[in-house]
């Protein structure tokens, strides 16, 4: 490694190190309520190192506890990873070029906090050379990705000390919610995540958690919507 | 709340099968589809999956929690209320102190 590439791993790992504090609690959430869902700790902490995306975790377990079918376990799982494929796309320009065996590890470790840090980085610097820019992207994953192992296992073997009058099952929905509370920052996300909780509610009723397809297909499609007419008013007003 | 035994082979295969979608899912353009673009209505859709799917998967758990055999629990929303709040106005981390905070506090309190 070169020093210069070195050097773009350190950088990386210094401007993604505010985000341990988010990845530490919630991987350490993760560890606790899964063991509390009966998982042993070699579950907890293989689920953890084969999937790497926490809320596709949490979905899972809820899903799983709650006995939904394979199928809908695994369907809505993955709903909630399809981001990812956008942050793949995005990553292409900047990371595209580097070797297969390097793109796959880069997959493989794909975060939204890695993610969301290395394209900032890339589209204010685009000089930046394709070697310091994958030294940038591990450094980034370093921070994120070990303290994840570490304290999903931490969280795992503490669990079973923490007593059911703390509740920790109700730290599922809260997770959720401190991931979702920040992404409603424009029209087209509020009205996505209203048609959500409307339809969830309307649609309990129907069998194997299915709702939650139907909630979330109808509350895509109205956040899609709204952001075409807001695209159309604006061409109105610039027309 | 008794919890529901998950079996092994369920878990196994549900986090096996959840890893190789997951990868596949991030691999995609990087790896196999070397930046071939998608087309514009389908990656609007997609801006939308996190606050389509995830709301709608609070939403039950928070109005009829399974701790209280599935009971309304005003505290419960309140707290759900005080993490959504505080993670819209301050971020994650401060979402998961308010969140539980407030349900701790008012367990203890009521």
């Amino acid at each position: 490694m070169s020093s210069a590439q070195k050097r773009a791993l350190w950088r990386g790992m210094r401007d993604c190190s505010p985000f341990m504090l988010v990845v530490i609690p919630f991987s350490t959430l993760f560890g606790v309520v899964a063991r509390d869902a009966g998982l042993d700790i070699l579950q907890v902490v293989a689920m953890s190192a084969i999937v790497i995306a926490g809320s596709a975790q949490f979905t899972a377990l809820a899903l799983l506890q709650d006995q939904a079918p394979v199928f809908i376990v695994l369907l809505a799982s993955l709903a909630v990873n399809m981001r990812m494929a956008m942050y793949s796309a995005a990553l292409v320009p900047h990371l595209g070029q580097a070797p297969l065996k390097l793109r796959a590890l880069m997959a493989y470790v794909m975060v939204d906090q890695t993610f969301a840090v290395s394209v900032r980085t890339f589209e204010a610097e685009p000089s930046m050379p394709l070697p310091e820019k994958i030294g940038y992207y591990f450094g980034c994953i370093i921070v994120v990705c070990m303290p994840w192992y570490l304290c999903t296992y931490l969280g795992a073997v503490l669990g079973q000390a923490i007593p059911a009058a703390l509740s920790p099952d109700f730290a599922v929905p809260i997770c959720f919610l401190a991931l979702v509370a920040p992404m409603l920052r424009s029209l087209p996300h509020l009205v996505a995540a209203g048609v959500s909780v409307a339809a969830a509610v309307s649609f309990a009723w129907v069998p194997w958690n299915f709702g939650l397809i139907i909630s979330a297909l109808l509350a895509m499609i109205a956040g899609a919507q709204t952001e075409f007419w807001q695209r159309r008013r604006l061409v109105k007003e610039a027309a | 709340m008794t919890p529901v035994i998950i079996p092994d082979s369920t878990f196994w295969f549900v986090t096996i099968l959840l890893g190789i979608g997951t990868f596949l899912i991030r691999f995609s353009f990087l790896g196999l589809l070397g930046g071939r673009a998608l087309p514009d209505w389908l990656l609007t859709h997609l801006r939308y999956v996190g606050v389509a799917v995830l709301p709608a998967l609070i939403t039950p758990m928070v109005l009829w929690p399974a701790a209280t055999q599935g009971q309304f629990d005003p505290i419960r929303l309140t707290a759900a209320l005080a993490a959504l709040y505080a993670g819209w106005r301050f971020g994650v981390v401060y979402s998961l102190l308010f969140g539980m905070g407030t349900l701790w506090a008012l367990q203890y309190l009521l």
